[in-house]
Order: C-alpha cells, then structure tokens, then sequence
C-alpha cells in the first residue's frame, strides 16, 4: 500500500531517461532544477530523497519556495536491512500552498554526518539534538550539538536497532549512594 | 571553583559567549566538541531566514561587569514550570537576559517502548505522551496504522472520535487556563478550571473506564459504544460549562491586574513562529489561521462548523483568550456532533484489525481464530512509511511511522507540539521580567510529558 503502482505514463518517461516530477506545480518547480534529487511518489505524502550535499541548497530552495516550517527531524535505523543505515527524515510544510514534503537524506553508517538545517531553518535545532541524542548521527554547522533528553554521561545511542535493552542496569548521573 | 558546581555556568558560557572572550575557566568541553553561537550569526541567520529583522537573543552593547549577571536554574522542581522544565536564566538585576531551556528530566524511552509493542498495544503507550491530551496521541497514531492499512473507519467511529477529541481540547484548555490563573496570581481559577473540566472527565471515565490514559481510540475505530444515556451527559456539559466559562470571564478578561500582567508579555511574531517551528495557540495569537482541523482536516471534522480563533499581538493575553475561545469552539462542535451522531457500527467489522464481538466466539470458528490471533501475535501492517498530523491543543500532533510489515512498529516517532514550541521561549522571555517569565512559560502550555516522550 506503501508503494504506489508506476503508472504507464511514467513508466514510460522513464525508459525515455526522463526524471517522473509530481503534479504539484509548486513541487515540480522545486525538483526541476535538482537533478539528484530523486522524487517518490507515495500514497501518503510527497517525498524527495535528498543526497545529503545538496540537503542545505534544497532546503533553502524548498523555503523560497513557499513552505516556510520545518515540522519535524527524525531519523531511522535500517540496520541490516538497507546497504546505507541510516536515513534522516524531515516533514516540511507549506501554509500557503497547503502542501507537506518529506525529505529523506540516506546516511551512511561510516560517515555519520549530515549538514545541519538550522541555518535554514532555525526550528531545526532541537530536532537535529533529540536525533543526535537518539542516533548518533552529527549534524554539520549545528550551534550546539549536545544530548538534550539524556543525561550528558550517557553511553550510547538508545534509538539504534544495535542498541542493548533490557537487563542493562539504568544509568544515572552522579547518583548519591543510597544506604 | 570547583568542577561539578560551576557546570551549567560553564555550559550556557559555552553557548552563548565566544571562546576567545571567555576566560579558560569557563570553557568546558561537551562530549561532543564544544559548539558556539554568536549573537550576530544567529540574527544574520534569521535575517536571511525571514526577510525582516527580528529580536533573537539580547546582548547588551555596553560592557556590564561579571558580578551585575547572576545565572539561576528555574526548575525542574519549580512549582510554576508545569512539570519538569528546567530553565537557565541569565538575569541581570531584574530583567531575564537570556534564556535556555533543558528538558529531558520526564525522558521515558516511549518511542523506543514503542518498537516493542505491537499496534494493538501501541495504544497504551502513545497515550501517556500528552498526558493532558490523551485522546489526540491515540489518535494520531491511530490514523497512522490505520492509513497504512487503508481500512475504512466507519462514521460513527469518526463521529466519536471526533466528539472525544473536543472535548478533550475543552479539558486541556481549561487546565491550562487553570494553572495560569494560578501562575499568575488568580488562584481561585486553579479551582474553577479544575471544577469544569472535572465533569467531562466524569463523561469520560463513564465512556473509557479511565480519567486519563485511556487507550480508547484505536486503530480501526474506538474500543466501545458511548454509554447508555450518553446525550444526557453531554446535555449537562454543554449546559454548565459555558456558564463556568463566563465566571472566569467575569474573573479575567478585563481584570486590570490580568491584563497588566499578560498584555504586551511574552510576544513572539509570525515570522519567528515559523522559523521555529512554532503551532497551535501560540501561533494563532500572532494573527495566523494555522489551524490542521480546517487546513487537513481528519475523522470528518470539516462536516462540522467552527471557526478558527486568531489574535493579533501574539503576547499572553491572546493565547489565553485563543483557549477561551477555543473551548466555545469545541463545544459548538461538540453539540453538532451529538445532534447528527450516525448510528451504526463504532468501530470497521474488518476482523484483521478489530476483535470480533463477544457472542461470535460462542458460534464461529473463524471469530475464534481472528480473536486469538490479535490478542496473542496482532495484526500483520503492510511496509511503508507515513506522517499524519492532527491540531492537538498545543499544536501540530505528528505520527511518523514505519513498517516492515510485521505486527510490531519499526520505528514510531512523536512529533511532540510542545516539544517545538519550548524553543520558542527564549525569544518571548528575553528582555521581561523575572514575573513575567512565569506567565510566559504557562502561555506556551508545555506538557512535560509531550517535550520529553
């Protein structure tokens, strides 16, 4: 249900090499001139895979473009299950066109790094430090990368599918010794 | 100096000051590389951001000595930070200069939790989020399953959805406006808030057998019938609440010391809205019509009439007429819906997802094995991803889910309103009062909860 059947109009721009751009209008204009990023239809929302060089121009293309929020940065773990591991997922919505897109930057387990979105938009910093916090991926030209929901010590990212639970002893920070 | 003392001195210097100016004892390294802002990168970026000029952060032009600042932590276990917020504020006299809010104290783990429940269960945990807004997280992340699994809710499902939902914002609202008459000095409204909102959670424990936490909304539907004698209720809190409202109106709205204390307190513009990411009544105060139940809207709603509540200063005293106003709204949309409520099934005869009723089991084999087969393994959810978004009383509610299609989620993530609108509070707390950061914080409403998940 995820994955919409490719209609034949569109399978055929493909074998003609063409790039399939959604109807929107609004987000054609804003794919057109990035050629790498890929656009996927899906039953839900809108979505462009975005190669994370290009994430900071595409996001400052996207706010001119008219959708002035970021809504939301998280990211997911496809360990084992995907060639590159990490994805980091950001919803943008526009007010005036009434349009949500989702981007999705696929980050690699041995460069765990992705350029930040707060110069672009500045509703980024919390998100990209709970993702962070979560995953462990670094978010480039972020002011002030630091764990927000866990404690500083903390070992680990606690959102990674490799991360041990249960039977780990709960870690607190510099806890008096209770007798 | 010694280490462990001196600690968040030293990190909110590492924000908030360069390296060069400050002196080595106040540099501290975070485990992660000490990171730096600059009071003019962060105005030329939300310059470049917005287009105009807005206020971000305060620094003063002129040289104060280090002994005229004092940084104190407000919270976590201040009574007026509605949970456990924690603020570091950097005062000089008086007047807050700057501000940062570390939150993380309520921290529960509950999207990892999540990945360990299966959808039938995912109910129980997403409840606890917003623990004043229950029904809105059971139904985010039950239309999320739901339009995964592309199953049709029947309308008398949505119509109850619908119904708790109001009522809930009704309830939310009147705790906020509670706790903020409280915060502000008006303590008999901790008293009448809690008086209203306490015959709807009377209607709800009658309908959910909970006040709070109710795991009622589920995917496929919600978990029963409205009780025997439902309309008499809704009857009765229709009637009382808007007389109670206008007690607090008499209390309030041109009270001279209310309006002193929230006029011109805490504002934020539009432009400064959006680039922090910034929804729901704090949004609407500053004039624009942001409203998801009008815009996208969800569970029917739009068959219903309201309309969207907007002020224009975007300071207190908007937001908290916006929750006046806002419950009037509800419980106009509330009556509707108990006038036109559809008879039928309250939840999809798609047995897959719902239990089959009772009385099947006795007779049918096939109701057995459907009942067996949710409650021990649940329903099997087709892969994909999907994002859906509800208007909860703080903002925009998201559900980002993930699945592989197995029964159990692979990644659940809360898009948490309060969460987004904390960041806002720097800017409406820079340059006011000590007093007015107390009204500014239980404007933004933030549910502890909600931030920390």
């Amino acid at each position: 249900m995820a994955e919409e059947p490719t209609s034949e109009t569109e399978e055929a721009a493909e074998a003609a090499g063409m790039r399939s751009l959604p109807d929107h209008p609004v987000l054609a204009g804003l794919l057109e001139p990035f050629a790498d990023v890929e656009w996927q239809p899906s039953g839900d929302q809108d979505t462009a895979i975005v190669p994370k060089d290009q994430l900071r121009d595409f996001a400052r293309a996207a706010r001119e473009a008219g959708f002035e929020m970021l809504v939301d940065v998280t990211a997911v773990d496809y360990l084992r299950r995907r060639r590159v591991r990490f994805e980091v997922v950001a919803g943008l919505l526009s007010l005036e066109h009434n349009v949500r897109l989702r981007l999705r930057v696929p980050v690699d387990e041995d460069d765990s790094t992705v350029p930040s979105l707060v110069p672009v938009y500045s509703g980024a910093n919390f998100f990209e430090r709970e993702t962070f916090d979560m995953f462990g991926i670094i978010f480039e030209g972020h002011p002030d990368l630091t764990r927000i929901l866990l404690p500083d010590d903390w070992a680990g990212h606690p959102l990674r599918k490799d991360f041990a639970t249960g039977a780990v002893p709960v870690q607190f920070k510099s806890s008096p010794q209770v007798t | 100096m010694s280490d462990d003392t001196n600690r968040p001195v030293r990190e909110i210097r590492d924000v908030w000051i360069t390296p060069d100016e400050a002196p080595e004892w106040m540099r501290h390294a975070t485990d992660e590389g000490a990171q730096t802002m600059r009071w003019d990168e962060s105005q030329q970026r939300l310059v470049e951001q917005t287009g105009v000029r807005v206020e971000d952060d305060y620094v003063l032009d002129d040289e104060i000595p280090e002994d005229e600042r004092m940084i104190i932590n407000m919270g976590p276990q201040h009574p007026s930070t509605h949970g456990v917020l924690r603020l570091q504020i950097e005062l000089e006299g008086e007047i807050v200069r700057r501000v940062k809010p570390i939150i993380g104290y309520l921290h529960t783990g509950m999207e990892k939790t999540g990945e360990t429940l299966t959808y039938m269960q995912g109910g129980t945990n997403v409840t606890r989020m917003d623990y004043l807004s229950p029904f809105f997280n059971e139904l985010v992340f039950s239309l999320a399953v739901e339009k995964l699994l592309a199953v049709e809710i029947p309308p008398r499902a949505q119509a109850i959805r619908v119904l708790m939902t109001e009522l809930n914002r009704a309830t939310s609202h009147l705790v906020s406006l509670a706790t903020q008459g409280m915060d502000v000095g008006a303590l008999s409204m901790m008293l009448y808030g809690f008086r209203e909102r306490e015959l709807i959670l009377a209607f709800f424990e009658k309908t959910t057998g909970l006040r709070m936490n109710h795991n009622y909304i589920r995917p496929g539907g919600v978990a029963a019938d409205l009780p025997d004698g439902w309309e008499d209720d809704i009857e009765e809190i229709l009637q009382k609440t808007p007389v109670g409202l206008a007690d607090y109106e008499d209390l309030l709205k041109a009270n001279p010391i209310w309006e002193g204390r929230t006029r011109g307190v805490g504002v934020i513009s539009p432009e400064e809205c959006f680039a922090y990411g910034i929804t729901g009544p704090p949004l609407r105060a500053t004039g624009v019509d942001l409203d998801l139940r009008k815009s996208q809207p969800y569970s029917g709603i739009d068959q219903y009439e309201f309309d969207v509540a907007v002020g224009s200063h975007g300071d207190v005293y908007d937001r908290y007429r916006i929750r006046v106003q806002e419950i009037l709204q509800s419980l106009r949309i509330v009556q509707q819906v108990a006038d036109q409520m559809p008879s039928g099934d309250y939840r999809t005869d798609d047995h897959k997802v719902t239990p089959p009723p009772r009385k099947r089991i006795d007779e049918s084999m096939e109701a057995l094995i459907h009942h067996f087969k949710l409650f021990t393994e649940g329903f099997k959810v087709p892969e994909g991803e999907v994002y859906t978004a509800v208007e909860s009383p703080r903002g925009e509610l998201g559900c980002y889910l993930v699945s592989d299609g197995s029964a159990k989620p692979y990644r659940m993530h809360i898009r948490a309103p309060s969460f987004a609108n904390l960041q806002g509070l720097p800017i409406m707390m820079a340059d006011s009062l000590v007093a007015d950061s107390v009204a500014t914080i239980a404007s933004v409403d933030p549910v502890m909860g909600d931030v920390d998940r």
